[in-house]
């Protein structure tokens, strides 16, 4: 989008360093195989035939936190879960983002006692809420195509 | 709240072998976030090498205190957190729910609504074993199993969808009967379903039942022998896959489960290929227990109309006192329950779901206890897991098919 507009075609292509590092991070995003309840059969749902996340590159579940980048807390995170929900979190390398899939990550959703945190942003900062009990797949979707727009706005100073 | 707590090598002390102590053999942490415990299962793991010499199921990953949370809730309300529970079994678990109150409260249910129940709870039971099918081949690396099984959930999932608005915690069933009739295109799509469904279940068994390396990964493993099930309360597929041909829709049958013609699939070798084997047919079987609901399924009301306890249709509101006065009441105060308690079991599909609902004669119950099948199936995991191979406990920890909301509540 800048010289080889005004010189034809080089065989090359000019952009900035920004938005090619971005198109990549949201290109292959990998999320964490990590399902905590209900929420993550939607996230599986959204995997399999009918939805097919790979068509957005997030085919690929890692299920180690050293290879993801991208941490979807799909369902209710007790008391008992956070503190493991926090030590996953700090083995992600970075960049890495969070989706909060669900009423009761993002809220504690119908649960309003002892057990349940209410809403997994007390552990961790969360980029994207997907409201539903459990939200659709397509809602899922919805919620990662938020992140990548997200992602896709980030400037270099952001990335330290 | 962030903070972990460690255990010391001493405290662990009555849970593991001698040789733990001395280093002999090593202990290792398997789970919460692992890809095959199938939720949030923490399992602490003696090994002697590559085989397990003790596995300690640590389990409330994922209390929820759903027991709680309902006796803060009026009946009907209360409905609402029993989807939560074993989150693949939602409406088994809001039938055994309704069943417990009808049963406390004496409220009668019409023939349509236990026909719809029964069309539901049997479809919910074929997606739960196909979400058992699909994680349990994905397991066992077989990952197009997968792919197969969630095709055929989401006709299910429609179905759901129609009926009740949401695809999984629909709380369709409701004390009394359903929260309102099926749509005009359930039969088709359930006639739909039945037409190809028996044709899919061959496309899995072509995929698996004679394929060597998943007949090598299951053959064998895990024997969970009848003495031992029966002891350790296993229910369930486990339990008639140990030789014993019990299923609570035979041996106490509710929502008329006596009119329908079926079997109960039993083996006894106990294996988890047997187990397998047993719920591809129980899958065929809740087939043909829809096939005899939806042939006979009467026409009238779904919802007693004891207006005590079964809130007025919209309709009558606006020309009956009456129904405004039973609209208000049950809407903000609930309808009370006499003391007492009543214990209601069904067959979910993993075992026997019960409930232990009392009553203190006012609109909140007392005390809900929930008897869940995960939690007595999860307790023979140690018992079948011992020398076997890492890999193995995989597919052990699929084949008793626990679903950790079920678990711990």
């Amino acid at each position: 989008m800048g010289i080889e507009q005004k010189l034809g075609n080089m065989g090359v292509v000019t952009m900035r360093l920004e938005d090619a590092v971005n198109w990549g991070r949201t290109n292959s995003m990998w999320p964490m195989l990590f399902g905590l309840a209900c929420c993550a059969i939607e996230m599986m749902s959204a995997q399999a035939s009918n939805y097919d996340m790979s068509r957005f590159g997030m085919e690929l579940m890692r299920a180690s936190p050293r290879q993801s980048d991208l941490m979807i807390v799909a369902g209710r995170v007790t008391r008992k879960m956070a503190p493991v929900l926090r030590r996953l979190y700090d083995q992600m390398p970075d960049p890495k983002w969070v989706i909060s899939m669900g009423d009761c990550a993002s809220c504690g959703g119908v649960f309003n006692n002892y057990a349940i945190v209410p809403g997994v942003d007390e552990v961790v900062p969360v980029d994207v809420y997907v409201a539903g009990c459990p939200p659709r797949p397509e809602a899922l979707i919805h919620g990662i195509m938020t992140l990548h727009e997200k992602v896709r706005g980030e400037k270099i100073k952001d990335w330290s | 709240m962030v903070e972990q707590t460690e255990v010391t090598l001493d405290e662990l002390r009555h849970l593991v072998s001698e040789r733990a102590l001395t280093g002999e053999t090593v202990l290792l942490n398997m789970g919460p976030q692992h890809p095959s415990t199938h939720g949030v299962l923490r399992l602490l793991l003696e090994l002697d090498g590559e085989t397990v010499v003790n596995c300690i199921p640590d389990i409330g990953f994922l209390h929820t205190g759903i027991e709680k949370n309902m006796e803060a809730k009026t009946y009907e309300k209360a409905a609402v957190m029993t989807d939560r529970l074993d989150y693949l079994n939602t409406s088994g678990n809001n039938l055994v729910y309704c069943l417990a109150i009808e049963k406390l409260v004496e409220l009668d249910v019409p023939p349509r609504a236990q026909a719809v129940r029964v069309i539901l709870a049997e479809l919910q039971r074929i997606a739960s074993h196909l979400v058992w099918l699909g994680t349990h081949a994905l397991d066992l690396a077989a990952m197009s199993v997968f792919l197969y099984c969630f095709r055929e959930r989401e006709m299910i999932m429609d179905i759901l969808e129609m009926c009740g608005g949401q695809r999984m915690m629909s709380t369709y069933f409701r004390p009394g009967g359903l929260w309102r009739d099926v749509p005009a295109e359930f039969e088709d799509a359930v006639r739909q379903f039945l037409r190809v469904f028996p044709r899919r279940v061959d496309e899995y068994e072509a995929l698996l039942t004679h394929n060597p390396l998943f007949l090598e990964r299951t053959r064998h493993i895990g024997v969970l022998s009848k003495e031992d099930a029966l002891r350790w309360g296993v229910t369930g597929p486990a339990l008639r896959a140990s030789g014993v041909p019990h299923d609570l829709r035979k041996a106490m049958p509710y929502s008329g489960y006596e009119q329908y013609d079926f079997e109960v699939p039993t083996h006894t070798e106990g294996d988890t290929y047997v187990r397998y084997l047993l719920r591809v047919e129980e899958m065929r079987q809740s087939v043909r227990i829809v096939q005899q609901a939806l042939d006979k399924l009467p026409y009238g009301p779904v919802r007693s109309n004891n207006r005590k306890f079964v809130p007025p249709p919209r309709s009558e509101l606006g020309h009956s006192m009456e129904a405004v006065i039973h609209h208000f009441k049950l809407w903000t105060e609930g309808f009370s329950a006499p003391a007492g308690g009543v214990y209601v079991a069904v067959e979910s599909p993993r075992g026997e779901l019960g409930v232990y609902l009392e009553g203190n004669g006012s609109p909140k119950p007392h005390r809900v206890y929930w008897r869940t099948p995960s939690f007595a199936n999860l307790q023979v995991l140690p018992l079948i897991a011992k020398g076997h191979l890492v890999a193995d406990l995989v597919a052990l920890i699929g084949t008793i098919d626990i679903v950790l909301g079920d678990t711990d509540r």
